[in-house]
């Protein structure tokens, strides 16, 4: 049994939430200074040393402004949609290590079916040294990891459609289910981008996963196919650009938060940006290795954990930069374009993926063959969508 | 009717795609190549108001009424400027100039009143005076606290004169004679 401090891990969820909704608002302010210098401009610089209390000025105007619930809505589900898609982004953020981390013992193993007492002596002395090691996260040592977090993710749906449906409008209410739509298709190439991964690990375990890539290398050099897939799903997920529509469609239509005045489109967008924190957070951990450099983390005591936080955040902050990055970089897909991407190219590459990844695993072959498959695949991909194709249904004739 | 037969048309094909751009990653970071150089690129926003805006030198600002080299008002109550105006944002009263003025002023305005919150500022009325008289100020950050303030009346316009030449911002323009070049006589 783990010890289970209950007071550290008040305080410790205490910290981590302030901690991400400051990040989530500092989130934004990097957003709009970040944007404003891709397109030549200086960003909010009024408010604070170069604009650094812009949030606090944002929040304090969002708790001030006119609170407005139209007549004609649904009041519960109208109230309840930002709440959900805020509160369970930040429930995603409960199991991901922010700090170093070391894994749980494997079970004991047998030798000819018996238990040897040499076994448990070393299982003992690994637990004793799980117990005593600091794992910075709220829910250490959660065996379902990932599944945890995907799961978890998955509710964010919630959120967009109650608060698209009950706003008792069209515009609303399609926009919410396009981006619903958007959502679910994308989870099922984010989910099986990872099963790659987990063939390998054994375990759903975050902290088990940075285990063995510190071991065995990262995953990035063995299924960058896999980080490609990943990375695009999750793009979708956030609602982030190139799969913007549904955020597109308020400068356009309206969105799913055409009626939401205020705290509640703050809401919104604390989750959206806390989704994006988790979702770099896993990126990093996945496929870069969490806390582990070659060469620098193998350091122990306080230096070394303070050492494997600055390598893990500055990971993340990379991705977040990324995230920021490609929202001024590429022009958005359309929906159709978007879905098809989704069902018709990652789903298959996706699923052939997996099935190259069984097959190097069961025959116990060198993992850089995957790299070249990976490579092969995506080569593959990119040379079948981008054919000449003769579409006698689009081609408009003469007589 | 048979579109391909018209000799007129000029049918373009689709750029073909090259085999990198294929291949959707590159393009994607030269994308991105694109977009980081413009962070570390200098940027063109003005610090207002620490950093006033660099103003062309026809800059249609604030109107004011020019004195001539007597300090007198210089118009001569034509009414070439509220008719040249298309929001008809001018009134003015002419009246017969005082005596001592001299023979070459016959009249003068006794009452010109611009209504400034009217004015679209497009500058009809200074190219329209024959004598230089109403000109247009690099002034632009004019407030009022009501509207009563914004119509500026002949005493406040010619205050706007006295203002910006001695303020050095707009200088005087013109010095031809006691009236504009148009009150010159021709020569016969």
């Amino acid at each position: 049994m783990i010890e289970f401090n209950l007071l550290f891990v008040l305080v410790l969820i205490a910290i981590v939430v302030v901690s991400i909704l400051t990040v989530a608002g500092g989130a934004t302010l990097a957003e709009r200074k970040v944007s404003a210098w891709m397109q030549d401009r200086v960003g909010p610089d009024r408010v604070g040393p170069l604009g650094t209390l812009q949030p606090l000025a944002d929040g304090i105007k969002m708790f001030l402004k006119e609170d407005i619930v139209p007549k004609h809505v649904d009041k519960l589900f109208f109230v309840l949609g930002p709440i959900l898609s805020c509160a369970i982004a930040m429930m995603g953020l409960t199991l991901i290590p922010v700090g170093p981390s070391t894994p749980a013992p494997a079970p004991v193993p047998l030798e000819n079916g018996v238990v040897t007492q040499a076994a448990v002596d070393t299982f003992t002395a690994q637990m004793t040294a799980y117990q005593k090691a600091d794992n910075y996260s709220i829910a250490s040592g959660i065996d379902i990891g990932i599944l945890f977090s995907f799961a978890v993710g998955s509710l964010a749906v919630y959120g967009i459609i109650l608060g698209g449906w009950s706003s008792n409008s069209k515009y609303a209410l399609l926009g919410s289910l396009r981006a619903s739509a958007q959502i679910i298709s994308y989870e099922i190439p984010l989910g099986m981008s990872i099963v790659g991964l987990i063939l390998f690990t054994g375990s759903l375990n975050l902290e088990k996963i940075i285990d063995w890539q510190a071991n065995n290398g990262w995953f990035i050099l063995y299924q960058p196919l896999a980080f490609l897939l990943f990375i695009t799903s999750v793009y979708a997920e956030c609602n982030r650009l190139p799969f913007d529509l549904p955020e597109a469609e308020q400068e356009l239509v309206g969105g799913y938060h055409t009626e939401c005045s205020s705290m509640k489109f703050g809401f919104y967008m604390i989750g959206e940006y806390t989704h994006m924190i988790s979702t770099s957070f896993l990126m990093a951990i996945c496929f870069f290795g969490g806390w582990h450099f070659p060469g620098i983390s193998m350091v122990d005591g306080y230096l070394g954990a303070f050492l494997k936080f600055g390598i893990l955040m500055s990971k993340v902050g990379g991705f977040l930069l990324l995230y920021l990055l490609v929202r001024w970089t590429i022009p958005r897909f359309r929906f159709d374009q978007l879905m098809g991407l989704a069902w018709q190219v990652m789903f298959p590459l996706a699923l052939i993926n997996l099935v190259f990844v069984i097959i190097i695993r069961e025959y116990d072959l060198s993992n850089w063959i995957l790299t070249g498959i990976s490579g092969g695949l995506f080569f593959g991909a990119a040379i079948l969508s981008t054919r000449e194709v003769d579409n006698k249904r689009r081609k408009v004739s003469y007589s | 009717m048979a579109a391909a037969s018209e000799a007129s048309v000029r049918w373009i094909a689709e750029p073909k795609i090259g085999f990198w751009e294929r291949m959707y990653l590159p393009a994607i970071f030269e994308g991105l190549q694109t977009t980081v150089t413009h962070m570390f690129a200098p940027k063109v926003t003005e610090q207002y108001p620490e950093q006033e805006p660099t103003l062309p030198s026809n800059y249609r600002g604030v109107h004011r009424l020019n004195r001539d080299d007597e300090g007198r008002v210089k118009c001569v109550a034509c009414y070439m400027c509220s008719t040249a105006c298309p929001a008809h944002c001018i009134d003015i009263v002419a009246a017969p100039a005082p005596a001592d003025w001299g023979p070459g002023r016959e009249k003068y305005p006794e009452m010109f009143v611009i209504d400034e919150l009217r004015c679209i500022f497009c500058g009809m009325c200074e190219e329209a005076c024959p004598v230089d008289a109403i000109e247009m100020t690099s002034l632009y950050d004019l407030t009022g606290l009501s509207r009563e303030q914004m119509i500026f009346d002949k005493e406040k316009l010619l205050s706007v004169f006295d203002e910006t030449v001695r303020a050095g911002t707009d200088p005087i323009r013109t010095r031809s004679g006691n009236l504009g070049p148009a009150a010159e006589l021709p020569m016969i």
